[in-house]
């Protein structure tokens, strides 16, 4: 990173020294180390992980963000790149995948289907967006979008890494941090979300027979 | 370094045998000819279905059995099954049904014995339909999970999110008033649970059946070997060799793999449901999304059986501008396949990053014309939609005759000789012709095991009857002979792309005034293409209403991966990976 953006404005620092001292805060040097290397976990889903691989490849080069590292196990990435549509039958595993991802952890969504079930919503086994279950930082419009808007999306989520503080983010707050454990859906006669038993219960008793 | 010496199959261009299979001469009283307005073909007595199916294979010579597939008659309390049988020699096929009572259980006999590649789609029409196969020894639900409430494509099971039977939505249009699906049903999401369905006391399935369908091999203890266990592995759904979220059952000795099922639906975006409550226009964007590769082809495919219900003819320059397209889309969909080979071999991402260079301008190519460059919905009934600017003609032709051809020979000059390349390809996974027949595989994993067997010339559609090239054949089978085989189809689709590139007239690109609605008369058509992953056949079914009463997608990597089992059985785990790359499967067009 280069001066300017690395140190706190207010204090002079004589220039024959800039290149080796810079007085700034930790929330900066994190937010810097965090956001130049988000490892995208090898995910992919549908259409969009294709538009994933080619903005991977030479003309779009997401290597130029710190994001060409894709890493196949979730113990070794921060993001969780949501390509594609997310099937009742999917969703279990991607949970699971989630959860053994470490913090500092992010998602985005990619694609309609991702972030809304998209052409397919009215499908019977299609989760209508991967925000039912996970917090999601960045959805990413299109069917699929190009690689031009991912890179668009994961320059926003840097964006979004540079405003935070490790004083306030929740995975170093002890009384907010709950794991981001996002409990194991079960596959049923349909999909059982574990968090609604007891509504899915009381709903189920008064339903009409078909 | 010269190519490899090019083995071609004899042209033939005798015109083709019409359909003069007489089932109901054979079988007095047996089968009967499908005598419905629009409908082909013959119905076979259920009791009977085996003897027939023996005979058609064996006398009649239709060894190849592409399509199986339930069709719901609700209003006439009748299920069918469909086959449609062709043979590897070429010409039109025989479509035989069988119709039994929509009174469960619903009872057909498993053709597994006759055609093992009815394997997964018997399967999926016991997954779909509920029709049970008896005789089939591992009749699973394949694309839903075990446990699953009820049968969706029957036509009286009802999805979460059902608003009407078929678009548009009144809500929409005319009163265009849309309210979220979420609010309309009862548990607030795409749910429905059974009445008094009580989740605490759920017992979640634990896969039995599909762990107890892998012990069908057993290994022998040699005298004096070690003793070992056996280890069952589950690859994916998330893993990085399986191409999209296919997972893998496997039971291991040692390296061996001694079992092994596949399991989909990871991918289930129910295409068939919503194709039927789709207009026939409407599906054109969702065949899209099929193969997510080669938008162009499944547009293709589905056009062609469209017309075929519609009995339209497509406008010559249209014509044209589908070959150019689709042939197009096969050069950058092998493209793809060798990076991703060389991927799954260890060669990771530098040859993938030439291939992809490639593939982007061809994809250029595609935004050109459509405005998208992946789901270009480009094709309409008739013609296509837009026309090829000049400039892009141009583009096209600079690509075809000089960037393409040289890019090819320098990529089997950079690969074919390397020695890890030919160790971990030569002789591995061998799939002789017969086997491939039997098994239902089509494509250019059928042609390296030396069938023929392309529908650009086996079965003529669309106008590459006019096209002078020859159908790519390799002898050996093994995994060598699959790569190689790419591209000897990508130097034959710029031969194609050359002649048609010359050839095309100028003139209007749609026989059809452009319509929001078309009118398809009552009618089925099966409309197959060759599509760069095999063979992409559409089932439709007309009732004379402006939505299809039954879409059905025959999908290439669905059918072709039946015979995975058999091919690695006895193999190196390691191995598998490369398998899985060389049959060239696609999730979307797999679990549609």
């Amino acid at each position: 990173m280069d001066y300017e953006k690395l140190s706190l404005p207010n204090y002079n620092i004589p220039e024959d020294i800039q290149n080796a001292v810079a007085i700034t805060t930790l929330d900066r040097l994190y937010n810097w180390g965090r956001r130049s290397s988000v490892w995208p976990l090898m995910f992919g889903l549908a259409c969009c992980a294709i538009e994933m691989i080619a903005a991977q490849t030479a003309r779009y080069d997401m290597a130029r963000f710190g994001m060409e590292v894709m890493r196949p196990t979730p113990r070794q990435a921060d993001m969780m790149l949501v390509s594609g549509t997310v099937t009742k039958k999917m969703l279990p595993s991607i949970i699971r995948l989630y959860n053994q991802m470490p913090e500092p952890k992010y998602v985005v969504a990619m694609g309609a289907c991702a972030s809304s079930g998209g052409p397919f919503k009215e499908g019977y086994n299609v989760v209508a967006g991967i925000d039912k279950f996970l917090p999601v930082d960045v959805y990413i419009p299109g069917c699929p979008p190009t690689p031009q808007a991912l890179i668009a999306g994961l320059i926003k989520l840097q964006e979004k890494i540079d405003k935070e503080s490790i004083k306030t983010v929740r995975w170093y707050n002890k009384e907010k941090f709950d794991g981001n454990y996002v409990p194991m859906p079960i596959l049923g006669p349909d999909l059982i979300d574990v968090r609604r038993h007891a509504e899915i219960r009381d709903i189920a008793a008064t339903k009409e027979s078909a | 370094m010269a190519t490899a010496p090019f083995d071609t199959a004899s042209p033939v261009r005798t015109p083709l045998q019409t359909q003069t299979v007489d089932l109901v001469a054979r079988f007095p009283g047996i089968v009967a000819a499908d005598a419905r307005p629009g409908y082909t073909g013959f119905i076979v007595n259920k009791e009977n279905l085996v003897e027939v199916a023996t005979a058609v294979r064996d006398e009649l010579g239709f060894d190849l059995l592409t399509a199986v597939t339930g069709v719901d008659y609700i209003a006439e309390n009748k299920m069918e099954v469909v086959y449609h049988a062709y043979k590897t020699t070429g010409g039109a096929g025989l479509v035989f049904k069988v119709q039994v009572e929509r009174v469960d259980p619903i009872e057909v006999p498993s053709l597994i014995n006759i055609w093992a590649g009815v394997d997964f789609q018997e399967r999926e029409a016991w997954d779909l339909y509920g029709i049970k196969f008896t005789g089939h020894p591992d009749l699973r639900r394949i694309l839903m999970w075990e446990g699953f409430e009820g049968h969706p494509l029957r036509k009286d099971w009802k999805e979460p999110f059902f608003e009407e039977e078929t678009k548009p939505f009144k809500s929409r249009w005319p009163e265009g008033k849309h309210t979220f699906s979420e609010q309309k049903n009862p548990f607030r999401d795409n749910l429905n649970f059974p009445q008094n369905f009580d989740p605490d006391k759920y017992v979640v399935d634990k896969e039995e059946d599909l762990y107890v369908s892998l012990e069908r091999y057993t290994t022998k203890d040699v005298e004096g070997n070690m003793k070992t266990d056996h280890i069952v592995v589950n690859m994916g759904p998330h893993h990085p060799s399986t191409h999209g979220v296919l997972r893998v059952a496997v039971t291991l000795d040692g390296e061996t793999i001694i079992g092994l099922k596949p399991v989909m639906g990871y991918l289930h975006r129910n295409h068939d449901k919503i194709g039927e409550r789709n207009t026939y226009l409407q599906n054109i964007p969702f065949t899209d999304r099929l193969d997510y590769f080669n938008s162009m082809s499944n547009n293709f495919g589905y056009a062609i059986t469209v017309e075929k219900l519609m009995k339209i003819q497509v406008a010559e320059r249209a014509e044209y501008i589908r070959v150019i397209m689709a042939e197009l889309s096969r050069v950058q969909n092998h493209l793809i396949f060798i990076g991703m080979l060389m991927n799954d071999l260890g060669a990771m991402y530098t040859p993938s990053l030439y291939t992809f260079k490639e593939r982007e301008l061809i994809l250029d190519v595609f935004e050109a014309v459509s405005g998208a460059r992946m789901m270009c919905n480009y094709f309409r009934f008739g013609g296509v939609v837009r026309d090829i600017p000049d400039d892009v003609l141009h583009k096209i032709k600079g690509l075809v005759s000089e960037r393409l051809p040289a890019k090819a020979d320098e990529m089997e000059r950079f690969l074919n000789e390397n020695e890890i390349l030919v160790a971990r390809l030569k002789n591995i996974h061998v799939l002789n012709a017969e086997d491939a027949i039997r098994y239902s595989v089509t494509g250019p994993v059928l042609r390296a095991a030396g069938v023929p067997y392309d529908l650009r010339r086996a079965d003529p559609y669309s106008i590459y009857d006019r096209f002078d090239f020859d159908v790519a054949v390799r002898h050996n089978g093994d995994m060598m002979d699959n790569y190689l085989i790419r591209f000897d189809e990508i130097r034959q689709s710029l031969r194609i792309l050359e002649q048609a590139l010359k050839q095309i007239p100028q003139g209007p690109i749609n026989s059809q005034k452009p319509a929001y609605q078309v009118r398809v008369p009552a009618g089925e058509a099966y409309g197959r293409i060759e599509s760069p992953k095999g063979e992409l056949g559409f089932y439709v079914v007309s009732n004379g209403k402006p939505n299809p009463y039954r879409y059905h997608v025959r999908p290439a990597s669905f059918v072709n991966l039946t015979a995975v089992e058999k091919m690695c059985v006895g193999t190196k785990i390691a191995d598998f990976v490369a398998l899985l790359a060389m049959l060239d499967i696609v999730m979307g067009e797999l679990d549609r």
